[in-house]
Formats: C-alpha cells, structure tokens, sequence
C-alpha cells in the first residue's frame, strides 16, 4: 500500500513531478554522456597507442627493453614459438619483428628512423599497418628490396613510389651496414609522429641486411579480450626463462597510458561528485518545496497518529519512485544521444595536432559500457535517496500546530 | 531602494533555506569553474614555460621553408647581418645561433640517428636552460672543438659516459660526406624524455667545418623575458627584416614552433569545455526548477497582485529582480570562496606524486600550481551568471503570462 499511496502522490501534481524528474533526467544524461565520450577517448588512445607495434603482449630479449640493440635480439625463437603454441587462448594472433635503429637518406634528405622488419602476413592482422596503405602496394614476403615508407616521410624527402631511399645500421657483427631499398608503398597512419618514425621491410630482408640467421627483436601477440592479457602474460612467463625472457602487457610497455587510464578514471569519479552535487542542490530544493506545500497534509496525518517514521518512509518512497523514473529516463537520453553519435563520431578535426599530441584519433567514437552505467545510476540512485533524506526528516516534524497555522 | 527592489529582497528571504540551496547550488559550480580553469591555465603555463626555456626559444629566425623541410641547404648565409638587427631590438633578452643535421651517431658498439644540433655555448646558456641541467661532466667551454653534449637516455642507448668516444656521420650542406670523432663532455637530463633521447650538442664552429656550412646557421633563436612581449618582437623583426629585403627569412614565435603543444592545448581547453559547459547546465537546470517552482507556489499571490491592478511587466521585473539578485549574490560568493581556494593552493602546490610519470613528459615536476588571473577568476563564473540569467527568464515569462482569474482561482 505505501507504494501505491506515493506512486498516486507523485502525480498529484504532475507538473512539479515532472520538474523533480527533468533535473535528476539532466544530471543521469550528463553523466551518461560524459562517461561515454571520456571513455570513448581513452580507447581512442589505447587503441592507437597498441596499434602502433605494441599490441596486448610482447616477448623481448630481457635486456633489450634498456638497450633496444640489434645485439639484444633473441637468436632463438623456436623455443618461444613452442611454448606460444601450447599457451594461447583461441583467437590469438601474434608475429614477430626485427627492429633496428637506423640512419636513412637519398640525395637530399635524411633523418633517424627505426627500421622493423616484419611478416608481412601475420603484421597485417596485427597492427595498423595493413588497413593503412594508402599508395602502392604492401609488402610481398618473399620482397627483399622492398620497403613501406610513411606518408610524412615520404613528403618530407621529396620522393615517390619507386624511387630508392639509403638505410644505414649496425649489423650484427658490429659492421655498419648500408643498403639501398626501393619505395613500394606508402603508409597513413593516425599520428603524423608514427609516419615519421617507422619504415617496414620484410623479416628476410631485415636479416639479410643485419647479417643475422634466425634471430628476432621481439614477438607481439594480440588477443580478442582484455580481460585475458594478464593472465596469458602470467601463463607465459611460467613457461618461460624469465632470466633471459621479459614477457610485458601493453600496460608495462606503455605505463604513460596505463597512468593516464588510472588519473583519468580517479577524475571521472571527482567529477561524478561534482555534477551530483550541482544536481543535488536542485534534488533537494524542489523536494522541500513539494513537502512545504503539503504541510497541511502531514499535519493532518500526524493528527491522526500517525508516528514520524511512516511520514519520512513515504517522502523518501516517494523521491525513489521520482529517482528511478529520472534515472530510467536518463539513461534512454544518454543512450540515445551515444547512439547519435556513433556514425560520426565527435570531430576534434580543429585540433588535429592536438589530439595527436595526446595519442588520441582525430574522431572521438563515444563508448558506452555496462560498467560505466551502472556506475553512474548507482552514484545517482544513492546518492539521491541520501539528499532526500533531509525533505523527507523535514516532513516528519511538521505538527499538527503548524500545520494548522497555514 | 525602490518599492520594488525592496519587495524583491523581502520575497527571497521569505525561504530561507530554499534561497540558501540555491546560492550554494550558484556559488558550488562558480568555485569549481574558478579552480579547475586557475588550475589548467596554471600547468599550460608551466608546460610552455619549460618547453620554450629548455630549447625552442620564444622566436626564431629561419630561412623560408626549413621548418617544414629540414632541408640543410636552407640556411641563413650571413648570421651576423641579421644579428645586428636582433640586437637593435631591447625587448629581446638575448640570441643565439644554432645549425642541425641529421646524422648516425655511434659509439663502440651502439648506433642511433639523431639530430646532431651546433650551438655556440655562451650565447645557447643565455637562452636555454640545459647548461643548469647537465648531470655529468660539464657545460661546453667557449674555445671547445670535438666535444658533445648528450641527453641522459642516448648515452644510456648509446652506452656511453663522459671521455666515451663517438662517431657521427651525416650528410654536409653540399651533400657530400660529413664524418667526425668527438668525445662526450656532458650528459645532461632535461626530464622530456623524448628530448633526453634524441639530442647531441657540439660546438658550432666544429659544426661549421664538420658539415661544411661555410659560416651559415640554420636558426637564431631568441627568447625574450615573458611571454607577452613575443608578439611586439615578431612584428618589429618581421618589419626590420624586410626593410633590409631578406627575403628568404622567416620569424617563427613559439606558437608555431610547438603547433602540437599549442594545439595540445587548445584540445584540453575545448574537452574541458565540454565537462563545465554540461556542469552549469545541470546547476542551470536545478536552479530553473527551483525558480519555476517558486512561481508556481505564488501563483494565487501574482494572481491578487494582477487584479489589484499591478502591471504584467512590474510583475515579470520583480521576479526577475529577485532571480538576478540571487544569481549574483551567488557568483560573487563564489568567486570569492573560489579565489581564496585558489589562492591557497597556489601558495601550497598540488602534490600529483600519482601523476608524475605523465607530468614528466610535458616537462613539470609532481607539483601543481594553479595560477589565479582575471581571466580564471571571471570566464567560468561569468558563464554560470549568463547562463543561469537565461534559466531565469523562462519563469519570468511565465508570470507575465498569467490571467489574474484562473490565477487566484489555483492552489
């Protein structure tokens, strides 16, 4: 019955009903959205910050993470490629690379840049290389000569598909070692940095190159669900010499965005509290005034002995009912307004620099997940029934007397 | 005080408590508008500080075109002419000259390509900081020849320490072959990691004949004493420069040396738009429920004051009066409270030990320090007012639309 009595009180008066709900609907929206969009940047970030040779997991030589030398190179991955093969989940892709710091020119130009040698079928599935040439063609396996340039590179050397660029190394032997390769295809990638500082050859041209037999620089396996990368980095490193091994997650790899992440979520929390409490204010303002207006009402009910807890349990019902219904509402909003958004996306195209600057793309996809909203309904849902807690005490004093004195 | 204002003052405090939420609701977002933006202005500002006093420099005079190609054969053939004219300029602070070349630098058994960048070293300790920052060894001397300077995480990569010998080797202005042997004199530590990894330094004279640069430079870099005056020094040289038909010269402020730190900020600014614009949409929306309930309570009230025959404008006056005082009052406290906040932590630093690792990059330490300006302490709150005003209009609207009959006749 206390719920059929405040379900009826609620629509009394609608029209202040529906002001309670509109503020509680606004704030669930905003947090919606906001929690969508920040997290919608975020995976923009990792995702190009994985994309970019990293992936899930990597496998180097222990000591090449302090010193990324070709001398540092693990010569000899069978026994990897072995416990690999009895350790990874279903739909786990992985290849390997060979990556070497290198001086490259042609008659004009020339710069730093590292040079990966890689597989030019298994990168493909891997990285953001394979959906990113733009000109020409991508890398043959058995190509030796063949390299992909990155378009900003490309530009700035003045040069063309076809033409050749000069590839200075040290060898494995400590030789410095020069070749000349021609130009196949030309690479966009999301960041401009990336164009620059990456040039691709195939792993036997690589290892031609590096006077090297069979060796690698590192192996990155990605796998089709976040939440099992730990536990296969864990698995691996059992299986593994960890003395000559070093098995990381991209959080080790990229510990900037794995703080970012966290900074970021504390933020999200902060600023949760803050909108709540801007919403609050109004929560609490127009729930007082409902209970000012009907203190005839209460009056009358503690008149008829009513005690005060069954007063404040009907206020606060009452505010539950208005809450769920702004919550339910807002939610909807917020989904409907994420799904606006999904085709298009938010376009940072005037910052483009900017958002490069962060490792995010130039699009933010807004991203709802499950987490995020019960997140927020859960801040709101108790929240809410705190504030109203104050309204509904205020309505279990009204007495009789004063009551009678309006 | 009028009749009606005296009315207004009286209404509002006719609730006390519905008048106290209110302003708090009012003054909560315009203190945290007031922090978040002092807070944000406060690291750009460091963020440009350090990033301009490290290396870039606040202007730089290049040939036409290099900055985008980086070719070594866009020069600026006689530094020294336009060196007077910099001179001729008080607000510049001082100058110095500098030339880059990419090139292989290896050591006995380590190689990496890198910008390899000649700096006279008097003048380059006037406008950057890494003479303070070297960590081992020392700072170049004047008369130096085959010594470098190198970031602390080449020399990790590279493997080498001070007296360590290395070799570089590049491509001279002419094309040909630039080869020389130089031996580390300081390994210095900027805390830009991607700087620490990617920079050698060397006399500019050895520079000059290792690369065969025939006495050109490629950049003059200036730095002035703020930020401020950056503007008024890029107009006098642009002017200065072109009377003396330079043509192939260009003025570069910070701005356009550091597009992705500018516009790094820009892109902060505007998400952060988004956070505070959605927040004072939420007090805005608290505050007209609040209003629009607060008429409708006195709706039977305007009703008698209609028919007692008081215009519908006085009466649409009134509320907004009322609606405008609290929204002040509210803004004031809040800029007050906020700056006091503000200032406080600006005394004390914000300890972010959780985010040094980030801060690094952008070269700040752990601490934080907003930074209090006319600019921090108004845009936000000033929002707040605007858009709390325009909330306020629709319940205003309202009265002035009431019938005094069906008026007094509500509950």
């Amino acid at each position: 019955m206390y719920f059929q009595l405040a379900w009826r009180n609620i629509w009394r008066n609608p029209r202040r009903t529906f002001v309670i709900i509109s503020a509680v609907v606004i704030g669930v929206w905003s947090m919606v959205f906001l929690s969508a969009f920040s997290h919608g940047m975020l995976a923009s970030m990792l995702d190009n910050g994985k994309s970019v040779l990293i992936g899930d997991i990597q496998i180097h030589n222990k000591k090449y993470r302090i010193d990324p030398s070709i001398d540092n190179s693990m010569d000899n991955p069978d026994k990897i490629r072995a416990v690999l093969d009895k350790t990874l989940p279903q739909g786990a892709v992985l290849t390997e690379r060979i990556k070497v710091s290198t001086y490259v020119s042609n008659a004009r130009h020339s710069t730093g840049a590292v040079l990966v040698g890689i597989d030019p079928e298994n990168e493909k599935k891997i990285s953001f290389l394979g959906k990113s040439i733009t000109k020409g063609e991508y890398l043959d396996k058995k190509d030796m000569r063949g390299i992909l340039v990155g378009k900003a590179l490309l530009e700035k050397f003045d040069t063309a598909i076809g033409k050749k660029l000069i590839i200075m190394a040290r060898d494995k032997k400590g030789k410095v070692a020069s070749k000349a390769f021609r130009i196949r295809g030309v690479f966009n990638a999301e960041m401009e940095a990336t164009e620059k500082q990456f040039l691709f050859i195939t792993m036997t041209g690589a290892r031609k190159l590096l006077n090297m037999e069979k060796g690698i620089s590192e192996i990155s396996i990605v796998l089709n669900s976040e939440p099992m990368v730990e536990k296969t980095a864990a698995e691996i490193k059992n299986r593994l010499d960890t003395e000559l091994f070093a098995v990381e997650t991209w959080k080790d790899l990229l510990p900037m965005l794995k703080a970012y992440v966290e900074i970021f979520n504390g933020f999200m929390y902060i600023w949760y509290v803050v909108v709540f409490v801007a919403m609050g204010f109004g929560i609490v303002n127009t729930s007082l005034m409902a209970v000012f207006e009907r203190v005839r009402e209460f009056g009358l009910l503690r008149a008829l002995g009513l005690k005060p807890w069954p007063v404040i349990r009907s206020v606060l019902t009452e505010s539950i009912f208005i809450l769920l219904i702004g919550i339910i509402a807002g939610n909807l909003l917020g989904y409907v307004s994420v799904l606006l958004m999904k085709d298009n996306g938010l376009d940072l195209a005037m910052f483009g620099k900017g958002s490069e600057f962060f490792g995010m793309s130039r699009v933010i996809y807004p991203i709802l997940t499950m987490f995020d909203v019960m997140n927020v309904n859960l801040v709101i849902f108790f929240l809410g029934a705190v504030v109203s807690l104050y309204p509904a005490f205020r309505a279990s004093r009204i007495t009789p007397v004063e009551a009678m004195r309006q | 005080m009028s009749t009606d204002m005296k009315m207004a003052f009286r209404n509002i405090w006719r609730s006390p408590v519905r008048t106290i939420l209110t302003l708090s609701a009012i003054a909560f977002a315009a203190i945290i508008l007031v922090f978040m933006v002092s807070f944000q202005l406060g690291s750009y500002e460091i963020m440009v500080n350090s990033s301009v006093k490290i290396y870039t420099g606040h202007i730089r005079i290049q040939a036409e075109g290099y900055r985008e190609k980086r070719n070594m054969r866009f020069v600026i053939s006689s530094p020294e002419r336009i060196a007077k004219t910099v001179e001729k300029i008080e607000e510049i602070k001082s100058y110095s000259f500098r030339a880059n070349g990419f090139s292989l630098v290896s050591s006995e058994n380590r190689a990496r390509g890198v910008l390899v960048t000649g700096i006279d070293p008097e003048g380059e300790a006037e406008i950057s900081t890494i003479s303070g920052l070297i960590r081992k060894g020392e700072y170049l001397a004047p008369g130096d020849r085959d010594k470098v300077l190198i970031g602390r995480l080449l020399a990790r990569n590279l493997k080498v320490g001070i007296n360590d010998e290395l070799t570089i080797l590049g491509q001279g202005k002419d094309g040909s072959i630039a080869a020389g042997i130089v031996t580390v004199k300081g390994i210095f530590s900027s805390g830009i990691d991607d700087f620490d990894r990617s920079t050698v330094q060397v006399p500019l004279s050895y520079f000059n004949d290792l690369f065969y640069m025939d006495g050109a430079v490629h950049e003059i870099v200036c730095t002035a004493d703020s930020l401020f005056d950056v503007n008024k020094i890029k107009r006098l040289l642009k002017a200065n420069l072109s009377e003396k038909k330079q043509k192939k010269v260009v003025v570069l402020d910070w701005k356009e040396l550091l597009p992705g730190l500018v516009q790094g900020i820009q892109l902060d600014l505007a998400s952060a738009a988004i956070f505070y614009f959605i927040l004072v949409l939420v007090v805005a929306f608290s505050i007209l429920n609040t209003f629009l309930m607060a008429i409708l309570e006195r709706t039977k009230e305007f009703g008698v004051m209609l028919a007692l025959g008081v215009k519908p404008n006085r009466l649409f006056k009134l509320v907004l009066m009322e609606s405008s005082f609290l929204t002040l009052t509210g803004v004031i406290t809040g800029v007050v409270v906020g700056c006091a906040i503000t200032f406080w932590f600006q005394t004390h630093g914000i300890d972010l030990a959780g985010a040094s690792e980030i801060l690094k990059e952008y070269g700040m330490s752990g601490i934080v320090y907003p930074k209090l300006s006319i600019v921090s302490a108004l845009a936000g709150p000033l929002l707040v007012f605007v858009i709390t005003i325009c909330a306020a209009l629709y319940p205003a609207f309202k009265v002035k639309k009431l019938v005094p009959v069906d008026a007094i006749r509500s509950i």
